[in-house]
């Protein structure tokens, strides 16, 4: 089976994308983690305004049969959150790297960007 | 221990099928997607592969005595072509599984076969030597567990489908009566049983055959993901999660299934069932819904609202029928009414819940 990995974004192991433009990045899991994860019932999000630390946890995808944490890719502050997924949550399994996006951040600091993995790294990862 | 492979193992690999452990075996958790699986079977038909469950032929003389007191149900109740839900209880009337059994026609080999939950079977086989050797009594028992398949037809058009496949009409079996009829050439044992609240068969079949049977069925093939949140929805037991005998020792009578119980026969457990009964139980069996967002699953503390702990929950999911958290568990009976507002901790939030009557979907048996 081959997964959708888009090349203008960059990823974690964890399976979280981010996409940046102009200073703000856009957040959500791969087309490959919502085929593990399966049906996604329920996603929690942080707050606007929230702080957000590279590598830790910002919320929680949950499926009919797995609970997973989110981490989050860069620093910075949430600006929004993708308020769709709270009654169509299912969005995370039709369009993970579209209407299934999650939460956009104003990012501290571009050059955490070298500790993400690229594409193509991303792909060997998965593959 | 390397996991036991149902027959088709592979063959579900090839459509695309993920797998999970359960009772020491190999099984498909999903085809295509729970949701889907689920929906299929709550609307139209779907077929799980069940070969996972046990299988324990009992014969002789003594087969019915034996079975009689090996489980809570009277098993004198059954014609030939009969079967009943039961369950297996330790002296302390504690379960330690549930079964269908079923009687056999009268000329087949055996008398009785009973369906242990997966990973139970040679745990069930023992049982039944051992006592069959204390009380001394004529009757053979054979674990036949690898001998055969086991496939689950299920939902509104279960019916249609399975008296299409086989060659002598199944449409007019009552539930729980059961019949050897033949599916493409094998001849397979079909029962009018299920475990998802819908209509459906259950069928078994000699394992070399298993794939001549499954192909004989053209509808959606599920996974155990979706049998969960089917007999959820329903408020059944699932062994190890519902009653778990090694760590958290349950009656029938918290369980719920003291239907299944016949104090005026003689079985091992009965007098503890009795006293069970007559003094009545401190915890039950509930179902409840999450009020508050998040989805409760097994293990998690089931709190009053002052916060402090008063049970755990047993099994959990966002139900896809009514697109609302449910979940069971065990909780003093003071707080088991419907209606009653309760708390679960999920992952270290406290969420309100409701205690709701099962099967959570009212319109199913």
């Amino acid at each position: 089976m081959s997964f959708e990995v888009p090349e203008n974004r960059n990823y974690l192991e964890s399976h979280e994308w981010v996409e940046v433009t102009d200073g703000t990045a856009k957040i959500g899991i791969t087309d490959f983690a919502q085929d593990e994860l399966g049906d996604v019932v329920f996603v929690e999000l942080p707050n606007e305004g929230d702080e957000l630390t590279q590598g830790d946890e910002f919320g929680v995808v949950e499926s009919i049969k797995a609970v997973s944490d989110l981490y989050s890719p860069v620093s910075g502050t949430v600006t929004a959150t993708n308020d769709d997924l709270e009654n169509t949550p299912e969005l995370v399994n039709e369009d993970p790297f579209g209407d299934g996006w999650m939460l956009e951040v104003d990012v501290d600091d571009e050059s955490e960007f070298d500790d993400l993995l690229s594409a193509d790294e991303y792909r060997d990862q998965i593959e | 221990m390397p996991l036991r492979k149902p027959p088709l193992r592979d063959r579900h690999d090839e459509r695309g099928a993920t797998f999970t452990e359960f009772g020491g075996w190999d099984m498909p958790v999903e085809f295509d997607s729970i949701k889907e699986e689920h929906q299929s079977v709550r609307d139209s038909v779907g077929i799980f592969d069940v070969s996972h469950m046990g299988e324990i032929e009992v014969s002789g003389p003594d087969a019915e005595q034996l079975m009689q007191q090996l489980t809570t149900n009277d098993v004198t109740q059954l014609s030939p072509g009969d079967s009943q839900y039961a369950m297996i209880t330790d002296e302390q009337g504690h379960i330690i599984d549930d079964t269908v059994l079923y009687r056999l026609p009268e000329d087949d080999e055996s008398d009785y076969l009973f369906i242990p939950n997966a990973g139970h079977d040679e745990q069930m086989h023992d049982r039944w030597k051992r006592f069959r050797n204390e009380w001394d009594l004529d009757a053979e028992i054979r674990n036949a567990t690898d001998d055969y398949a086991m496939y689950a037809v299920q939902g509104p058009d279960a019916p249609e489908a399975v008296d299409e496949v086989t060659d002598e009409s199944v449409i007019d079996l009552s539930k729980f009566e059961a019949t050897y009829a033949t599916v493409a050439g094998v001849r397979c044992w079909v029962a009018r049983t299920g475990y998802t609240g819908e209509d459906g068969f259950e069928l078994i079949c000699p394992w070399d055959e298993a794939e001549t049977v499954w192909d004989a069925f053209d509808c959606q093939p599920c996974g155990l993901g979706s049998r969960d949140t089917l007999r959820t929805e329903m408020g059944f037991l699932l062994s190890g999660q519902d009653f778990d005998h090694e760590n958290d020792p349950r009656n029938p009578y918290e369980a719920k299934v003291g239907f299944t119980v016949k104090l005026d026969t003689e079985f091992v457990g009965r007098d503890a069932l009795e006293r069970a009964k007559e003094e009545g139980v401190e915890e039950t069996f509930v179902g409840f819904r999450l009020i508050d967002r998040g989805v409760p699953r097994h293990g998690y503390d089931i709190t009053n609202t002052d916060d402090a702990i008063i049970g755990t929950v047993t099994s959990g999911t966002m139900s896809p029928t009514l697109n609302e958290p449910i979940g069971l568990g065990y909780i003093p009976v003071e707080y088991a009414d419907p209606g009653t507002v309760i708390r679960v901790m999920v992952r270290g939030q406290s969420k309100k819940a409701k205690i709701e009557s099962t099967p959570f979907l009212k319109d199913k048996q």
